[in-house]
């Protein structure tokens, strides 16, 4: 029995230590001083008002180290903030739908927004709790998953090309654009998108088809496209990207631009790898902001996405992140470094050549999971 | 032959050891880089002090390793109890019974239970998803781990010196706290122990039965998976690893030394 005591007391030990550590909640402001916000000066500290927000959104995806955004946000309302995190946007959707969690704001992209518009999960928002919205850029409203703009505000966006090491690449065969993905001068040297969506966008682009195609023949001139790949390609990634292309085991591979920060520029990230848009297009996504139908504190969760749309609070997010941000006035608080690159702000001539994810029809989804598997399957010759 | 015995330990140890030391000594790197060395520091302790997401997850967690360890056991050791006492056959439903649960797949037990909750919540109100359902589903499934640590103790335990215990005058519920208990107590130990390790590690029932209050390190930890993962967890770990080793090396010597007196005694 004391062996036992022991044993407990050692633990509970442990388990003061960790709640206990916390520090004060002020953030922390050894950093760079140019996005730190001073919200202490511009809004008194608001009484609590005993609500409790639910907020669900993606992986590291909010900015907790220069600008400590939740704790603002309590501060400034006096509404506290449960924040948690999902990896993906199925998995999101299949927790939320299966009843087993109930959150009030939460972040998906594009075409998940549009699906979950489709099946009455979101609830129409109250405009006039975020006069924020004015700030969002023309060019990202009404957009397509969302045409009248009525349950979502955009929270960042980005396009996807593709990051390769300028040392060992060619910069002649960049005008192959996404055909440069099947090049066989680049034999093992090559990456993919470990996602179907994603993964099927490239071969679909490649082969100069709509992103948001139901021919099925269409669907499976991209499947043929990627086993022919298969033979050329190291790896199908996630986030491994970053090891393999930093270390330059691999030289190219097609993500997310805002995820070029942390390749490039970051500390221990490699200079000498670069990022293109292939000519003929690509796909650009937003991730927004959207109120469950469910949600039993509405005007909170408006207050919470107004919060996000503050100019400050967006710069913060936006650096933070390393994903575009959808608002002018945001940017221009931001390191001219970052809104003046090309990478992360594409000239409009690119941007119109790209195109949005949609809801895929079922069917079409079916199509799409069965050629992956099948995919998946196929071992190289 | 003994020299390939023991390269065959040294490749063994190597495998099991390896990723550990190789995550113990990038903790202590000072660049993001998972594979390139940059030189020492203790930025990453830094960080995941000043880390809330984590800090909170951390916290989510051990609470709810100790309190499952803790009821799990108490439960346990009644049940464990319980089933000896019944005759042979019964003895055998039962156990087979207790074993389901742990052969059956994780994510069917986890899937079932986050069904069973949303299934009471909406007919009753009751019992909404969050850390209440996180802790009893712990311990739903540290319960069999304690009692099949209990079992075997209670079996070779002399049945006679309870009896003996009652026919002195014991009460029996005094009986069991003075004579059956210090004899079960290493499987109680192990089973408590193990039900701890068993709630740390979980990843898959957590994720079902969280709901949106409650989030655990694994699930945390999961859901940055999409960006590169910060050696903050790498700092963490290393600390986590380190207090169960101290844990163990602690028990282990606890027990040596009480060996020893025993010894000593007779």
């Amino acid at each position: 029995m004391k062996r036992f005591l022991a044993l407990l007391s050692a633990l509970l030990m442990l388990l003061v230590f960790s709640s206990c550590a916390a520090p004060d909640d002020e953030p922390i402001d050894d950093e760079e001083e140019d996005v730190a916000w001073d919200y202490q000066a511009e809004f008194p500290k608001a009484a609590p008002t005993g609500v409790t927000i639910n907020v669900y959104n993606w992986g590291e995806y909010i900015d907790d180290e220069i600008l400590d955004v939740n704790a603002a946000f309590t501060y400034v309302t006096g509404i506290e903030v449960n924040y948690k995190t999902f990896e993906n946007n199925e998995s999101m959707y299949a927790l939320i739908s299966s009843g087993a969690a109930d959150y009030d704001v939460i972040i998906p992209s594009d075409y998940m927004v549009g699906k979950m518009i489709d099946e009455g999960m979101l609830r129409k928002l109250n405009f006039d709790n975020i006069p924020n919205y004015q700030y969002i850029g023309e060019n990202y409203r009404n957009l397509n998953y969302d045409p009248e703009n009525a349950y979502s505000v955009p929270y960042t966006w980005g396009t996807v090309g593709i990051f390769y090491n300028t040392k060992y690449v060619d910069e002649a065969d960049l005008a192959l654009g996404w055909d440069l993905l099947w090049c066989d001068k680049y034999k093992d040297r090559i990456l993919m998108f470990n996602n179907p969506r994603d993964a099927f966008g490239v071969a679909l682009m490649k082969n100069g088809h709509s992103l948001n195609t139901t021919d099925p023949a269409h669907w499976n001139a991209a499947f043929d496209a990627l086993v022919e790949q298969k033979q050329v390609l190291y790896k199908y990634v996630n986030d491994e990207i970053y090891d393999l292309m930093i270390g330059e085991t691999c030289w190219i591979a097609p993500y997310y631009a805002g995820d070029g920060v942390l390749m490039i520029y970051e500390e221990g990230a490699n200079e000498d790898i670069a990022f293109f848009i292939p000519e003929s297009g690509t796909n650009f996504f937003v991730d927004a902001m959207c109120v469950r139908s469910t949600s039993k504190h509405p005007a909170e969760a408006e207050a919470y996405i107004n919060f996000m749309c503050n100019p400050h609070v967006a710069a913060a997010n936006a650096e933070y992140i390393g994903y575009s941000c959808p608002e002018p006035a945001a940017m221009e608080l931001m390191d001219p470094e970052i809104t003046e690159n090309p990478y992360f702000y594409p000239p409009q001539s690119i941007l119109d050549r790209t195109e949005i994810f949609l809801t895929l029809p079922k069917e079409t989804n079916k199509l799409q999971a069965d050629l992956w598997l099948k995919l998946k399957q196929i071992t190289r010759k | 032959m003994k020299t390939l015995s023991r390269i065959y330990n040294t490749l063994i140890f190597a495998f099991l050891y390896a990723p550990i030391v190789v995550l113990v000594i990038f903790s202590f790197n000072d660049s993001k880089s998972r594979s390139i060395w940059n030189g020492f520091s203790l930025r990453w302790y830094e960080a995941l002090f000043y880390d809330e997401e984590i800090r909170e997850a951390l916290g989510v967690t051990l609470q709810v390793a100790i309190l499952s360890a803790l009821f799990a056991t108490v439960i346990g050791v009644l049940a464990a109890v319980g089933i000896h006492a019944l005759n042979k056959k019964l003895r055998k439903v039962f156990l087979t019974v207790n074993n389901l649960p742990m052969v059956n797949p994780e994510i069917v037990t986890g899937i079932s239970l986050m069904l069973l909750f949303v299934f009471i919540y909406q007919t009753t109100g009751l019992l909404r998803t969050g850390f209440l359902t996180l802790l009893i589903a712990h311990i739903t499934f540290n319960i069999p781990y304690v009692i099949l640590q209990v079992m075997p103790k209670l079996r070779q335990m002399n049945q006679h010196m309870y009896e003996a215990a009652l026919d002195l005058g014991c009460h029996p519920t005094r009986a069991f706290f003075k004579v059956v208990m210090p004899e079960i107590m290493p499987g109680v130990t192990t089973g408590a122990l193990m039900a701890f390790t068993m709630s740390l590690d979980d990843f898959v029932i957590s994720y079902f039965t969280s709901g949106s209050t409650a989030q655990t390190l694994s699930v945390t930890i999961y859901n940055m998976t999409k960006r590169p993962i910060t050696p903050v967890i790498n700092a963490l770990s290393t600390l986590m690893f380190g207090t169960i080793l101290l844990l163990l090396l602690a028990v282990n010597i606890y027990q040596i030394r009480d060996d020893a007196k025993k010894k000593r005694t007779v």
